[in-house]
């Protein structure tokens, strides 16, 4: 093993070793202090930033005898990876203190977490991949189940651990029968194997292929295998609601492309089907039932069921384009998804802001977080000029390039359908009489986070070719 | 410098003060005196950029001119591309006219939230100037859905009872009505490999394509224009409405409809165009005749204004798609400039209208017909100006409302009897439901004590009502320096649409 692989691994060994510091350091806080293990999470989370900065390479390079890679790509995922698990430490501070749910684990989790992001997002071998996916899952499952006393949280956390294992074995019972069908277990190798045998594209291999695709839609929470997803946003406290529907969502990315894409691109015709009908039906499905919820964050979880659907929209086209659009639409999704996540949590106080109805009058409490939430929710809903509009644009543009013009009118027909539920936030917050007239009273951390959030919605949308661009760079 | 980007200036220099209002916010009376200031002189300098504009702007050429361009988008060949032509300067004109007047019919009527409001109006004006000057596809979409966020917050948050459903009703339709055109422009992009409106009128397409692009074109323009049968929106957006916005909307929203028939269906798809022209002709006549009807059973004044409005519109499609039933473009051109002068008629009628609508319900809070009765009495200069307003609405020789409606009428008589004879009747319809309102409203006795404690217009009104009374009596006299204005690019448009975009077939 040579310095080289050291160094471009720097960044998980790095947050490892952090994790293990904040493990020990937090035992000797006490609750009073516990702002010295939420300091140190962050400078984890800037050390960690910096080396995938510092180390990314320019061209792919395979370490560790060919298990694990690291791309633009990578660098590019893991940097908003962290980026977004920052953001979501900043966001939740003040209410952890408030919840008195201000503890260790909080931190400690979500970092394991992270770190298995990042693994997720380097791996080039199934089992590295299991690795990561299981580092986080089992973080995530312990983050729902977090608030010990209150029952949605223990009873989403059982349901998602349930479902989760079973999706996590139809994975890795796929994995072993690609395994045996291709002998390979490196994407790469999987790949080459593929083409180099044309007679091991049948059943068996396409057999395993399924199991797989299941697993992974479980993990991103498409139709048919959603079901977890919204009572998991709803019951999870919205700190770990905010981390499960960011930086996973682009594991979930990385997850999906280096399977479909770099292992099994040679397959595309045979699951190009099966992502195309996930697709399709988490676009309708998440938009309509979407409507029915009075709950913003069970609205906000059918809604990224729907994004959701978009996303696998890029993907079955199988072109170059349409995987950078897709990258694309999650990174700017994961942006839009924290912001409305982490004015939930501003509005918290006390008790959740959980309710549409805490949104009422807040045109009138606070302009500036209605006005963010207002650009939060016209980008959710696809409106120019904010950025989620120009995600659209390019995944359709994709699906219409590929030929399926009557796809993109689906597309286009369920986004109306979702801009009414969005549109429902704004008219609460500026049409409505505030219930609660109370000030919003937040830090100055906070606001700073959420005002660049909101801007950053804005801005990428007026300027967004320099992000565009850097998303086909690192497919290509 | 400011000449190469006039344009530019005259989008963004709103768009800016209009953000630099959301940021002094509200206060005190001070503060309300410098944002009411700093929006009606944000408003008349954009104005003044216009009728430079207007003086800069060469008549003899129907090419694009003030044209800008630079790389937006390159990964897909997007373009800030902006320029204008004789169809896009009367309307860009017509929007910033008409601006000023919106801010101060405002001055002091608004009470909740005054710098979020003049904000909104301010933002929309250079977002519609952005739809009138946009060459490029996707430019043109952002302006045009842009566009909705506002006017959904000035009906949301300043309307009246109803104003909740009326809003979410107007951006939703509209929505539905866009998101078809933005599939078609993706479509054509993969025919020409940019969005540049001009090279997707070059393409060549296949019948079926062009049908299909033309029916969702239609659904987004049919919506806004709006045409019979997707018009409801307009009835329950305008009586919900605050004051300013139904103005915006009559006068200028509406006029995008009729635009993106002129300057996208009919030059990409031609033979489409030709192929439906006696559907929307049918539509049209439908509009005129039917929904003048429904106008004279109103009860609701704001309601009897917008469906006169719609009525209105049924002319501009109408002198649009008549094109196609004659064999020489010159009568063609006769139907297209009569509904390009319907256009920018009804916006100063429209809104004019609406403002005296406003006049009185700032008095009364009443948009009852029934609430009314013998106002002349008490407001008598008031009244001048809505029976001339309303003259005007019914189409009298000298005022706007004749010429363009008269254009339109005769080319219908020179396609076919029966089109001129149903698109005639208006003149009647017309006549009949806005002069039956006028007088159950301003002439007979007094009919109650609000009525009679009524006060006339105070000098911000009648200034505003004056100039537009002026204007309306301008155009209605002397038109000729606004047909010139568009006649070369009508000129062109006429040759343009008469050659087939079929590839390899004879029609």
């Amino acid at each position: 093993m040579d310095m080289q692989t050291l160094v471009l691994a720097s960044a998980e060994i790095f947050l490892l070793t952090m994790i293990c510091v904040v493990l020990v350091v937090d035992l000797f806080v006490t609750d009073q202090n516990r702002t010295i293990t939420f300091g140190l999470s962050l400078a984890s989370l800037v050390g960690t930033g910096f080396l995938v900065l510092s180390n990314t390479p320019a061209t792919t390079q395979y370490l560790f005898d060919g298990s694990y890679v690291s791309d633009p790509l990578a660098g590019l995922l893991k940097m908003a990876s962290i980026v977004m698990v920052g953001i979501g430490f900043i966001y939740s501070r003040s209410y952890l203190i408030q919840s008195k749910l201000m503890k260790g684990e909080f931190f400690l989790l979500s970092l394991f977490g992270l770190l298995g992001i990042l693994i997720m997002i380097s791996a080039n071998s199934l089992l590295i991949m299991y690795l990561g996916l299981e580092t986080l899952a089992l973080s995530l499952y312990a983050l729902v189940a977090f608030e010990r006393n209150s029952r949605d949280a223990a009873e989403s956390a059982m349901k998602y651990f349930i479902l989760g294992a079973i999706a996590s074995g139809s994975l890795l019972y796929g994995i072993s029968w690609v395994y045996g069908v291709t002998g390979a277990i490196e994407f790469n190798e999987i790949a080459t194997a593929i083409a180099n045998d044309p007679s091991l594209n049948s059943l068996p291999l396409w057999f395993g292929v399924s199991f797989m695709i299941v697993g992974i839609a479980f993990k991103f929470g498409a139709v048919p295998f959603h079901m977890w997803l919204p009572d998991v946003y709803q019951g999870a406290r919205t700190p770990v609601t905010l981390f499960i529907a960011t930086a996973p969502k682009l594991a979930a990315f990385a997850l999906i492309y280096r399977v479909l894409v770099d292992g099994l691109g040679d397959l595309h015709a045979s699951w190009q089907a099966i992502i195309m009908i996930i697709s399709l039906l988490s676009m309708v499905l998440g938009n309509i039932v979407a409507i029915a919820q009075t709950n913003i964050k069970r609205m906000l979880g059918y809604s990224a069921i729907g994004h959701v659907g978009f996303i696998f929209a890029g993907i079955f086209t199988g072109s170059q384009i349409g995987y950078s659009a897709a990258l694309f639409y999650s990174l700017t999704y994961v942006l839009m998804a924290a912001g409305a996540f982490g004015l939930v949590i501003i509005l918290s106080d006390q008790k959740e802001a959980e309710s549409l109805e805490d949104f009422k009058g807040l045109g009138q409490r606070n302009p500036w977080l209605a006005m963010l939430m207002l650009f939060i929710m016209l980008g959710m809903a696809g409106i120019p000029p904010w950025v989620g509009f120009f995600a659209k644009l390019t995944i359709i543009n994709t699906v219409v390039e590929a030929g399926f013009t009557w796809f993109a009118i689906v597309m286009v027909l369920s986004s109306v359908i979702g801009a009414f539920y969005y549109l429902r936030v704004i008219w609460y917050m500026y049409f409505e009489k505030a219930v609660n007239t109370k000030a919003i009273n937040m830090g100055k951390d906070i606001g700073l986070v959420a005002s660049l959030n909101g801007l950053l919605i804005l801005g990428l949308g007026i300027f967004p070719a320099t992000l565009m661009q850097y998303c086909l760079s690192v497919i290509n | 410098m400011l000449m190469n980007s006039i344009l530019s200036t005259m989008i963004w220099l709103p768009i800016l003060a209009g953000v630099v209002l959301l940021f002094i916010g509200d206060g005190d009376q001070r503060k309300h005196n410098i944002i009411r200031y700093l929006s009606l002189s944000a408003s008349i300098v954009t104005l003044l950029l216009g009728i430079w504009l207007y003086f800069e702007f060469d008549n003899t050429t129907h090419s694009m001119q003030f044209i800008e361009q630079a790389t937006w988008i390159a990964s897909l060949n997007i373009e800030y591309y902006l320029g204008v032509d004789g169809i896009s300067v009367p309307l860009i004109l017509l929007t910033v006219f008409i601006t000023p007047f919106v801010v101060a019919s405002s001055w002091d009527v608004i009470k909740v939230r005054p710098a979020q409001y003049f904000a909104a109006f301010l933002i929309l004006e250079g977002l519609m100037i952005g739809v009138f000057s946009a060459l490029d596809a996707i430019l043109f979409y952002v302006f045009w859905e842009a566009m909705l966020v506002p006017m959904f917050l000035i009906i949301g948050i300043w309307g009246g009872e109803r104003r909740v459903y009326a809003t979410l009703k107007f951006f939703l339709y509209t929505f539905l009505g866009s998101v078809l055109m933005l599939v078609s422009f993706i479509y054509l992009y993969g025919q020409t490999a940019n969005f540049n409106l001009l090279s997707f009128m070059a393409a060549p397409l296949s019948l079926l394509e062009q049908q299909l692009i033309f029916i969702a074109l239609l659904l987004a323009f049919a919506v806004k224009v709006p045409m019979w049968p997707v018009h409801t929106w307009l009835p329950d957006a305008h009586v919900e409405a605050p004051t300013g916005g139904s103005v915006i909307l009559a006068a200028i929203m509406l006029k995008m409809g009729g635009y993106g028939f002129i300057r996208l269906s009919m030059p990409i798809t031609p033979d489409a165009s030709e192929y439906f022209s006696f559907m929307m002709i049918v539509l049209s006549l439908i509009a005129v005749t039917y929904i003048g009807f429904v106008a004279l059973m109103q009860k609701d004044m704001k309601k009897l204004i917008a469906y006169s409005s719609i009525a209105h519109m049924g002319f501009v499609t109408l002198g649009f798609f008549i094109v196609w039933s004659f064999s020489t473009t010159t009568e063609g051109a006769l139907g297209v400039t009569g509904a390009m002068v319907q256009m920018i008629s009804h916006g100063l009628i429209s809104g004019a209208m609406f403002l005296c609508v406003g006049v009185l319900y700032d008095r009364m809070h009443s948009r009852e017909i029934a609430a009314y009765g013998g106002v002349a009495n008490t407001m008598p200069v008031f009244a001048a100006f809505m029976v001339l307003f309303s003259m005007a609405n019914a189409g009298l020789p000298g005022t706007s409302g004749f010429v363009g409606e008269f254009m339109v009428i005769l080319a219908s008589f020179k396609a076919n009897i029966w089109y001129g004879f149903l698109a005639a009747t208006t003149l009647i319809l017309g006549a009949a439901y806005t002069l039956w309102m006028v007088k159950r409203v301003l002439y007979g006795e007094v009919a109650n004590d609000n009525v009679a404690k009524l006060t006339d217009l105070n000098d911000r009104e009648f200034y505003i009502l004056g100039a537009l009374a002026i204007s309306v009596l301008m155009v209605g006299i002397w038109p000729a320096p606004m047909i010139d204005m568009m006649s070369a690019t009508i000129e062109q448009l006429m040759l343009q649409i008469s050659e087939t975009k079929i590839v390899g077939v004879d029609l």
